[in-house]
């Protein structure tokens, strides 16, 4: 038992203002005049999922992995982007490149690359710690799914699209070229020699422009095993392939 | 200033110095750094390393300096100090960064120097993340660089060896691989080149290091006299080179610090137990490091301890059980593979109570010499206990009864005998059938660090390059003639009194049991001279294998099998009335018996056919039934009629002993549910109904305790005198010789599968002979070496000067050179040299 003494009650004061004569008739409909006002602007409401949802363009949604102008990865399996998730989100391995598996210039690159949406929480600091601007995020924030597994996205779930002029890989460097040319932004699409290897390596290579769909600006979706959904409810796809590092 | 336990602090000379307003006294000599240290201030450093000789090469270390003049007064040195090479004084005053603007200062500029040609490209180097320059900028750099010019460029990697590749442009020139490369491993090929921006580390070049027949296997940088970067220890460079610029082949770009799980661990490849640390990331090994174990390895291991772990992961690792049926082996589930295997041997010890039984000609027991003491202990006590046999022998190499009486005398049971320390402090070594660069791993780098205040002698064919190293005096011996030569010292002999000094040591390999009379000739020799003896066995499991009693003639702790008392004493242990008496036979014999149909079954551990020169895959095959205990799909168990999975080192618990005695307990690194050999040894015993009691280490460890060594009346004798060597009769045959032989640190044991850039460093087989030899016999180019198993071997020939004559050296498993299983001998047997008809 304290002997702490019973302090009496405050008296109840309101802090708001007290219009008084007419004013003071009206104080208890006054909220209705901001009904009345919005009565008669514009509807702001959103009809998502019926309609797109309003997405602003710095919305940090899915990840995406993004590609050199000529498809080669940006992504080198530093690690930088786990190492630097709160969240312990994205799992990385490294490996070498070899001349018959290019995948990035230079000689290391992300052989695993794995992101748990059921960690993630957007927050984008693994895109800040990415040193070739390999990892950004896009739009998309459909991530939703029935299974756990499903909702580890892996790297060709997470590749940028090929864009125009962009050859998937592995294939060699522009010929002539190192991995700072390709940091410069000094290779701006897929060489005639890029190509020759791709078709002696790998002639069905949908990337090459004989095999490309006819159907113009096609883009095919890189979500293993899940061509031919259609684009995600809503979303405006922000397909950026240059990745804002060029 | 190394890390040697054995170093007793001498605390007279105590001188009193001032770090950064404390007070602290330390042994005179000291170092600052040292002394900063022991008062828990940290200076920042890069070439600074306590195994290697300060150089005072990077600078960051540089501290402020006052100590007393000759008056009495505290002066100042002029400008800051390298702290890493300048020992304390008495009075002398330290301020480090802490309390000093001007070493702040001094230091941050040098990091700032580092930095400018420094690629800074962390996100690629395998040292990020444990990288010490990456530490230290940040603690003691500044945030911003001034350089904004163009940085200086290497070409990278430059490929040292296969395994071992350097960017120059990470180098920030500390030299310590270059230290170690000549102070601690001797092999200096590498060393600091050109000048200013463009100094770099290269290749060594230099004629002196007469390379004939030691260059390695695979790709690797040449210099001009077409040397090439070649050395057992070489990954030790990688992990004390304080940036990244040295990486290996194996690892390179492969993980981060920050994913790897690391567990202490002893490496299973060589008899010295050396202390490793293994990185895994779920559940796969990425690297092994050398861990730091005063009084074993130091801070060192070879680069067969650090690169060969994927033996055990290749796609034939055997997960399930696996039992013949209609002549085919197929998966089969634990309980029926253990039925499977205990109806076949209790049939062949006659124990099914069915008039066949009478018939029944018992069972052979091969361990192999790679297994943990416990895993030897569950074998050894499995034959005698459940098989009634005292065929159980883990030396699948060549031996003899006289190595059995031997080691049952000398070294079993007899705790910890010579030591690594001792080792280095001997003022004479004797090397008897014992090569210490490729059979003794970190026994080299001991003897390496006393090279030039040690006498090394080898009773040896020749000089090898490694023997070289340590300085050694050759006593020119033809393999087989040891006993001999070890017989002739004596009296006004130099060598006979070198060893009489007071800590000598004669080190005797596992080779020697081939030599007749060698081991006793040793021991008669020890008696005289009063030296130490170290018995160096080349595999893991040797010396655990002697202590558990996994040979024939030996129980647990030493005892003879052959005495009824010891038999007593160990049935008794067993809770069993009595042992097998009749002697057992030695793992060639065991074999040629299974062939000849003497024995009906065979369990078989990791034993690998090609070592040994009996065909021990005819023995199977021929054997009524075969269990074989293995981790891998070898050609042993592809042969067996039962095959139970058992586990790699890095997946069980145990206990290897080490040469010295030293018991080197290793816990599970990576949790599988694999089983250690001796708990399938108590499940198949369990089968049989017996309790061998072996289920856990803790189990098998306390047994052995308990029962101890042997008390002296229950071992074996040694013979007193030396039996006479076997003559070489000469059969006139052009070309014959004796065959000498060992194997090389890197070959193509099995142990170092599936790793391709290791075998690179490997020296290339050769054939030597003595120039005298191969001018009589007109030898030049690739020579045919002959075995009895009419097998032949080509091998490009090597003169080698100071050669015995009429004697060929060959490496025992190195690239095209299986000496047991292309040609079927021994060393000490005779081959036939013939220029390869070209
Ligand atoms: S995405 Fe960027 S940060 Fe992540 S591993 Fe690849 S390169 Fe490194
Ligand atoms: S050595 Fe490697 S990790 Fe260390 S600072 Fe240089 S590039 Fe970065
Ligand atoms: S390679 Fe490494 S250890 Fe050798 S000098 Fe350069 S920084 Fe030092
Ligand atoms: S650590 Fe002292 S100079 Fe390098």
């Amino acid at each position: 038992m304290t002997d702490h003494t019973e302090e009496p009650p405050e008296a109840f004061t309101s802090n708001l203002p007290h219009p008084g004569g007419i004013g003071g008739v009206f104080v208890p409909v006054a909220g209705f005049g901001v009904t009345l006002r919005s009565f008669f602007r514009p509807t702001v409401t959103e009809q998502y999922p019926t309609t797109p949802a309003n997405i602003q363009p710095r919305y940090h949604g899915r990840h995406q992995l993004n590609r050199y102008a000529d498809g080669l990865e940006k992504c080198i399996g530093c690690e930088l982007c786990a190492w630097a998730c709160p969240a312990d989100a994205i799992y990385v391995e490294g490996d070498s490149n070899t001349p018959d598996a290019q995948f990035s210039p230079g000689e290391r690159y992300g052989r695993v690359y794995q992101i748990n949406y059921l960690r993630c929480i957007f927050c984008g600091l693994c895109i800040e710690a990415c040193p070739t601007r390999a990892l950004t995020m896009n739009n998309e924030f459909e991530l939703a799914g029935p299974t756990r597994a499903g909702l580890i996205y892996e790297k060709q779930d997470l590749l940028a699209p090929l864009e125009e002029g962009m050859l998937a890989a592995p294939h060699p460097m522009v010929e002539g070229t190192t991995d700072d040319d390709y940091y410069k932004g000094d290779v701006i699409r897929a060489t005639e020699a890029q190509r020759a290897w791709v078709r002696a390596n790998r002639p069905d290579d949908e990337t090459l422009p004989e095999n490309l769909p006819t159907r113009e600006g096609h883009v095919p979706d890189a979500r293993h095993g899940e061509t031919g959904t259609p684009t995600p409810l809503g979303a405006k796809r922000f397909v950026s392939g240059t990745g804002g590092g060029v | 200033m190394s890390a040697t336990a054995d170093k007793v602090p001498t605390t007279t000379d105590l001188v009193t110095v001032m770090i950064d307003g404390l007070e602290t006294h330390v042994e005179k000599g000291t170092l600052i750094i040292r002394a900063a240290e022991q008062v828990g201030i940290e200076i920042p450093r890069f070439c600074d390393h306590p195994a290697l000789e300060p150089v005072a090469a990077c600078r960051q270390c540089l501290v402020e300096v006052a100590s007393p003049g000759p008056d009495g007064n505290l002066r100042a040195f002029p400008k800051p100090q390298p702290s890493c090479s300048m020992p304390v004084t008495e009075g002398m005053v330290v301020k480090t960064q802490y309390t000093s603007e001007e070493a702040d200062r001094a230091q941050k500029g040098v990091m700032e120097l580092l930095l400018i040609n420094h690629p800074l490209d962390c996100p690629i180097c395998d040292k990020g993340g444990e990288c010490p320059l990456q530490n230290q900028a940040m603690s003691h750099g500044w945030d911003e660089s001034r350089f904004v010019d163009t940085k200086r460029v290497f070409e990278k990697p430059l490929l040292l060896s296969s395994e071992i590749l350097l960017d120059r442009e990470r180098c920030i020139m500390c030299q310590r691989c270059t230290r170690f490369s000549q102070e601690i491993a001797g092999d200096a090929f590498i060393d600091l080149q050109n000048r200013g921006a463009m100094q770099q580390i290269g290749t060594f070049n230099e004629d002196v290091l007469g390379f004939d027949g030691y260059g390695p296997v695979g790709a690797a940088a040449e210099d001009e006299s077409g040397n090439a970067f070649s050395s057992y220890y070489s990954g030790n460079t990688i992990q004390i080179c304080p940036v990244g610029a040295l990486t290996s082949a194996a690892y390179r770009f492969r993980s981060r610090p920050f994913d790897l799980v690391s567990s202490p661990g002893i490496s299973e490849h060589d008899s010295s137990g050396s202390a490793l640390r293994t990185d895994h990331r779920h559940g796969k090994i990425l690297r092994r490091l050398a861990d730091n174990d005063p009084v074993v390895n130091e801070d060192w291991i070879t680069d067969k301890d650090r690169f060969a772990f994927t033996w055990q992961n290749q796609a034939d690792r055997i997960t399930q059980p696996l039992v013949r049926k209609d002549g085919e082996l197929v998966e089969a589930s634990w309980p029926e593979a253990l039925a499977a295997a205990a109806a076949g041997l209790t049939a062949a010890i006659g124990k099914t109570g069915t008039p066949a039984d009478s018939k029944a000609k018992g069972v052979g027991v091969l361990p192999g010499g790679r297994v943990t003491m416990e895993d030897a202990y569950a074998y050894s006590k499995f034959a005698r206990l459940v098989l009634g046999t005292n065929d159980v022998d883990a030396r699948t190499r060549c031996s003899s009864d006289e190595e059995q009486a031997f080691l049952g005398a000398t070294v079993a049971g007899t705790g910890l005998g010579v030591t690594f320390a001792e080792l280095e402090k001997a003022p004479t070594v004797l090397l008897v059938g014992f090569e210490p660069e490729d059979e003794g791993g970190v026994v080299f780098l001991r003897l390496k660090k006393s090279a030039g205040r040690q006498s090394v002698i080898t009773v040896a064919s020749h000089l090898t390059r490694g023997a070289q190293k340590l300085g050694a005096t050759l006593v020119p011996t033809v393999p087989g003639h040891e006993a001999r030569v070890l017989a002739s010292l004596k009296g006004t002999n130099a060598t006979y009194k070198e060893l009489r000094q007071p800590g000598a040591v004669i080190v005797v390999g596992e080779r020697a049991a081939g030599s007749a009379g060698t081991l006793t000739a040793v021991g008669a020799l020890a008696k005289r001279t009063k030296a130490k003896v170290a018995w160096i066995p080349r595999r893991a499991g040797e010396r655990g294998a002697v202590e558990a009693g996994a040979l024939p003639g030996l129980l647990p702790g030493g005892r003879d099998a052959a005495a009824a008392a010891a038999r007593g004493a160990v049935a008794t242990a067993w809770g069993t009335s009595s042992l097998p008496q009749t002697p057992g036979r030695d793992a060639d014999a065991v074999i040629a018996a299974a062939a000849a149909k003497a024995l009906d079954a065979l369990v078989i551990g990791g034993v690998d056919d090609s070592d040994l020169t009996g065909d021990l895959l005819k023995a199977v095959k021929t054997a009524k039934f075969t269990v074989s205990l293995e981790v891998r799909r070898t050609a042993v168990a592809d042969a067996a009629d039962v095959v139970l999975p058992v586990a790699p080192p890095s997946e069980k618990s145990g206990t290897f002993v080490n040469w010295e005695g030293r018991l080197r307990a290793f816990g599970t690194a990576i949790r599988t549910d694999a089983m250690s050999d001796h708990r399938v040894l108590d499940l198949l015993a369990r089968q049989m109904g017996t309790d061998l009691g072996t289920a856990t280490v803790d189990a098998v460890n306390a047994e052995l305790a308990s029962l101890g060594a042997a008390p002296a009346g229950h071992r074996p004798t040694v013979p007193a005198e030396p039996a006479p060597a076997a003559s070489q009769k000469s059969t006139n045959v052009a070309g014959e010789m004796v065959l000498a032989s060992w194997h090389q640190l890197v070959d193509e044991g099995a142990l170092q599968d599936g790793e391709p850039h290791l075998a690179g460093t490997g020296r290339v087989a050769v054939a030597r002979v003595s120039p005298a030899t191969a001018q009589r016999l007109g030898l030049h180019g690739v020579v045919t070496v002959t075995g009895k198993r009419r097998g032949s071997i080509d091998l490009p020939l090597a003169v080698t000067e100071g050669m015995v004559d009429d004697v060929v050296w060959v490496p025992t498993k190195s690239p095209g050179s299986w000496v047991a299983h292309q040609l079927g001998v021994h060393p000490g047997q005779t081959v036939v040299v013939k220029g390869a008809a070209a």
